[in-house]
Parts: C-alpha cells; sequence; structure tokens
C-alpha cells in the first residue's frame, strides 16, 4: 500500500439520519457503487482525505524511483539495464498520472510536492530502506509491487471516479513489474551460483517484514480506517489486504525455493489461510516518524532535485512568456 | 586493416557512444528538474540503450569471436572502448547535459539519416528504426538549448558555458579516420563530408536562435575517443556500469 495512516480528520463517523440532505445524497451514491466525478458536492473531508490519500501514492511512486535508481547504473546487462529503466520511466508515469488526478479535486502539484519536502506528507515508509545488491531489484517488483497491487487491484474500485480510472490502468504495468521483479530472482535460483542464490535469500529476509508493513497499522490502530470505509476510499482492511498478500505470495516463495524470516509462519488449515508472527510496529513507526536507514537521503535526494532545477523551470517560464508575447505581436 | 575489422571498429563506435551516453542519462534519475523530465531523459535514455544494444549485437557477429552484445559492452576495458569522447563527459549541471546532448544529437540524426541508404542492409534497418527516435531526441534538445539560451540572464550564462565547456569535443564526430575511409568507399558508411556540413548548418541556426555566441571555428578539438584514447571521464563510469559482471564472472543475470 503506498498510502499509510492517512488522516481523515473525522472523529466519529456519521449515520445517515445524522447527515445533512446534501451530505445523504452523497452517501447514498457511494452506497449505490456511483462513482463520484469532480464536479459533484462532496464533503471537504472526502476531498481534503482523497487529496491527502492521492498525493501520498503519487509521492510513494516518485520516491520509490530512487531505490531502482540506486542499482540502475549497475545493471548487469542490457535485457535488465532496459527493463528496469522501463520500470523506473513508468513510475515516473504513474506519479504524473496520480498527481494530475489528485489536481481534479482543486488541489497544486507543486503545493503537494512542498509538503512532501518538508516532512508534512509522508510516502510509503518501504522506500525508506536502502537496496544493498543486485537481487533487491527483483525482490522490489515481486514483494513491493506486489504488495501495492493487493492494495490497487481493490483500489479500482474506489468511489472517486479519477481515482479509479487511474488505479485500473496502473495496475496493468505493476502486474507487469511484479512478473518481471520475481523472474529476476527465478533466474538467479535456477541458474545462478551459490553467492547469486545467497544474495536472493539475504535481500527477502531484508525486505519481507518492510514489506508486510507497507499495509499500515492493525485494523485496531487505524483510527480514520472507519470513515474511508465508509467513503469507499478504502474498500478493503489493513489487516485483511496484509492476509490476502501472505496467501498468495507464499507459494510463489515455496517455488524459489527460499525462505522468510519468520518462525511463526505455517499455513493454517482451519482458517484457510497462513498464520504469521508479529510484526515489530516499533520499526514501523520509527520509520514513519523519519528514522528509517534512509529518509533523510531520500528527501535530501528530492527537495535537491527541484531546488537545482528551479532555473531550469524558471528560464523555460521566460521563454514562453517572451515567445508567446511575440507570437501574440 | 581489412572491411571486416573496419566495420567491427565501425560498430563498436555507434554501439559504445549509445551505451555511454545513456548510462549519463541514467545517472539523471531521480534528480531532473521536473517530473517531466524524468520521464523525458528516460526515454532518451532507452532509446539509445536499445539502439546500442542492437549495433553491438551486430558487431559481435561480425567479430565471430563468441562474444555477444553484453560482453562487448560489461566486459571490454577503457582502452577497448570506441564511444565519441563528448559522450563520457560528466553531467554537470542540466545546461551542460542539454549542451552534450544536442550537439551529439545533431550529428547522431545526420549520421542515422545517411546511414539509411548503407549498402549493408543491416545496418541501413538499424539506423532507419533509430531515426525515429533520434528525431525526437534532436527535437527536444535544440528546444533545451533555445529555452535556456533565450530564458533568463542565469540560464543564459549557464548555457553558454556549457556550449564554450563542451565545443573542444565537438569536432571528433567530424573527423574521419582510415575505417571511416574504408567504408565510404564500400557504400557501407557515411559521408562524414556531408554530415558535417549539415551538423554546422543546424548547429549555427540552432545557436543564433538561443542568442548564444558559436565558439571560433578554428577552436582547437581534441580526439582519440574513436580510437581507444579516453579522458579520464570513462574509467570510473565503466566501474560503476560493469561491476557486477565483474565481481561475479561468469554468472548469469
Amino acid at each position: 500500500m503506498y498510502a499509510q495512516l492517512v488522516d481523515t480528520g473525522v472523529k466519529r463517523v456519521k449515520g445517515l439520519d445524522e447527515m445533512s440532505p446534501e451530505e445523504r445524497n452523497f452517501q447514498e451514491k457511494i452506497d449505490a457503487e456511483i462513482k463520484i466525478e469532480p464536479k459533484n458536492w462532496m464533503p471537504d473531508a472526502y476531498r481534503r482525505t482523497l487529496i491527502r490519500q492521492m498525493s501520498q501514492h503519487a509521492h510513494s511512486e516518485i520516491v520509490g524511483m530512487l531505490p531502482e535508481k540506486n542499482w540502475l547504473t549497475r545493471a548487469p546487462n542490457f535485457k535488465r539495464k532496459l527493463q528496469l529503466l522501463a520500470k523506473i520511466q513508468d513510475e515516473a508515469g504513474h506519479g504524473l498520472y496520480l498527481y494530475s488526478a489528485m489536481e481534479t479535486l482543486g488541489a497544486d502539484r507543486d503545493e503537494e510536492v512542498a509538503k512532501l519536502h518538508s516532512g508534512e506528507v509522508k510516502y510509503s515508509s518501504i522506500f525508506n530502506y536502502p537496496t544493498q545488491n543486485w537481487a533487491d531489484m527483483g525482490t522490489v517488483g515481486w514483494l513491493v509491487d506486489g504488495a501495492a497491487i493487493v492494495n490497487q487491484v481493490v483500489l479500482q474500485r474506489t468511489s472517486y471516479g479519477p481515482y479509479s480510472r487511474a488505479m485500473i490502468r496502473i495496475c496493468k504495468e505493476e502486474s507487469f513489474h511484479q512478473r518481471q521483479g520475481y523472474q529476476i530472482l527465478l533466474h538467479m535460483m535456477r541458474n545462478g551460483t551459490e553467492e547469486q542464490k545467497a544474495m536472493v535469500q539475504d535481500s527477502i529476509n531484508r525486505l519481507w517484514w518492510p514489506a508486510l508493513m507497507m499495509f499500515g497499522p492493525h485494523d485496531s490502530d487505524s483510527p480514520n480506517s472507519a470513515q474511508s470505509m465508509q467513503w469507499k476510499i478504502k474498500r478493503m482492511s489493513n489487516d485483511d489486504l496484509r492476509q490476502r498478500f501472505i496467501d498468495q505470495t507464499i507459494p510463489q516463495l515455496e517455488l524459489l525455493g527460499c525462505t522468510v524470516p519468520d518462525p511463526d509462519l505455517k499455513w493454517n488449515e482451519e482458517r484457510g489461510h497462513y498464520d504469521f508472527g508479529e510484526i515489530d510496529w516499533s520499526e514501523f513507526y520509527a520509520v514513519l516518524k523519519g528514522n528509517g536507514p534512509c529518509n533523510r537521503d531520500r528527501l535530501r535526494t528530492r527537495r535537491n532535485a527541484i531546488e537545482n532545477g528551479a532555473w531550469v523551470r524558471e528560464a523555460a517560464r521566460k521563454h514562453a512568456e517572451k515567445h508567446n508575447k511575440a507570437n501574440a505581436a | 586493416m581489412t572491411e571486416q575489422q573496419a566495420l567491427f571498429e565501425y560498430l563498436l563506435r555507434l554501439g559504445d557512444s549509445g551505451t555511454i551516453l545513456s548510462q549519463r542519462l541514467c545517472e539523471w534519475i531521480g534528480n531532473a528538474p521536473a517530473l517531466e523530465e524524468e520521464l523525458a531523459i528516460g526515454n532518451v535514455a532507452l532509446d539509445l540503450l536499445g539502439q546500442a544494444r542492437a549495433w553491438l549485437e551486430y558487431a559481435a557477429e561480425v567479430e565471430g569471436a563468441g562474444r555477444d552484445a553484453d560482453a562487448l559492452a560489461f566486459l571490454r576495458h577503457e582502452r577497448e572502448y570506441r564511444n565519441l569522447l563528448i559522450v563520457e563527459q560528466a553531467n554537470g549541471n542540466f545546461a551542460d547535459t542539454m549542451a552534450r546532448q544536442y550537439l551529439f544529437d545533431a550529428w547522431h540524426y545526420f549520421m542515422l539519416q545517411a546511414l539509411c541508404t548503407s549498402a549493408d542492409e543491416r545496418i541501413a534497418a538499424i539506423a532507419a528504426k533509430g531515426l525515429k527516435e533520434v528525431t525526437y531526441h534532436l527535437r527536444r534538445s535544440s528546444a533545451w538549448v533555445k529555452r535556456l539560451g533565450d530564458g533568463t540572464e542565469e540560464s543564459h550564462a549557464k548555457m553558454q558555458d556549457a556550449i564554450d565547456e563542451i565545443w573542444t569535443y565537438s569536432g571528433e564526430m567530424l573527423i574521419g579516420d582510415e575505417a571511416d575511409q574504408l567504408l565510404l568507399e564500400a557504400g557501407i558508411g557515411a559521408d562524414l563530408e556531408q554530415v558535417k556540413q549539415q551538423w554546422q548548418a543546424h548547429v549555427t541556426a540552432t545557436l543564433a536562435e538561443a542568442t548564444l555566441t558559436q565558439p571560433a571555428e578554428d577552436s582547437y578539438m581534441q580526439t582519440g575517443g574513436k580510437q581507444g584514447y579516453h579522458t579520464e571521464q570513462l574509467g570510473f563510469l565503466l566501474a560503476e556500469m560493469q561491476y557486477l559482471p565483474r565481481a561475479y564472472p561468469g554468472a548469469s543475470w
């Protein structure tokens, strides 16, 4: 999930009988699965929550380019380098697409990016972990994009039309990335040397728990979920999404011939699901607060890119201005 | 030098220049001045890398020594690399990158246009496919040279500095050697005299529109890249790019 702990600003979820006629009309549309479009009336809190969620999602796409960029200039052959470059480019495209969808709510891309840079708005915690070996390019595709897809497949049915349509388009590309990532790992496990196989296992060991954290805190610690569920901005709870991800990922893990660093992981016949161990939530909250291994690096890189590029954007504006005038004259 | 040796050299030069410039552009990813530029830079880097692979695949076949495109790109040392010096120069600021890109694109465009009529069908096909991509590269980089040259005072100064700094590396691509001559006579290679005239006309017009001063015609030109004599920039670039295949010899990725 690329948006974690999105604040709705709402303390208590209202029932239909407590709503104003406008609110009731809005909620009834949502209940009837009718998409909300940019020009429709919507509660301010719904609008603000969506802006927050969509901007977090877009920021995650952009910051998420950085851990992959870390290996782009060291990709081992033409095929992998072309794939990785294309994947990173897709992510930039997703970011652009999501920012545009967000702007239909009256938000401004530059203002939202400034909030990212000041630390006011977050991005997915997963991108605050370093990519330390080449296998991470496989694991990021397989687990990170995989976790994102589990969430985004559900978000294709989210109540806001432009967001829902963005998700449909993005999901197609993400599934491709996930298969590509898995392919990197499978190739190393089947055709690789002992060193390469160890690289894969090391990568899974480091990224497994952070990937599970992508789904956010337990439902019981997720105070904003109830409102987001009523608005159908969110369509499945954090814990349900996490369970779904684990259930579909473990068979793929077994096919790789690898393990995850969780001694409590085992199939529960009765529940029809995998049981798994408790996430280290102190780590999750530390990363969210800015204390992950790469938080500072990631934000510094993004800030520098935009600050160092200010003169370029200013020149482009000035040039367009001059030439629009010249054309008008 | 036999025709086969000349052809191998020629293909390496085309392939290596694309590989190295693509690698330089990859360094920009995540650092571009705007999100739209992340996409554009990625696009150009992808095109160049794809073209480089096609040239090097052909080079490997011509060589016939059992190497493939990956072995040529990821396992040759600095002295064996045949790229133009201009593409290995560091990114600098956005104006430096765009000056380098524009001067290369203008050459690349007319070069591929000429190669579209090569007597070697394989070369003609790769050139024709590449030309479509490079048409966009040239449109984009010349637009940026104009935008920055004729933008603000600051951008004008940066763009002028960038052109002045990179200029000494712009002559090499227009100067032929034995391999160029041999393939020209065989109807396979491009006529560099013609490319030179087209390049100069394009550059003069673009710099004028950008309100930039073109460096003196008799400026000293650095050469050697095509023969494997490089600046100190290339070694570090290759050390990074070739890290995995060299650290794990024989591994398959």
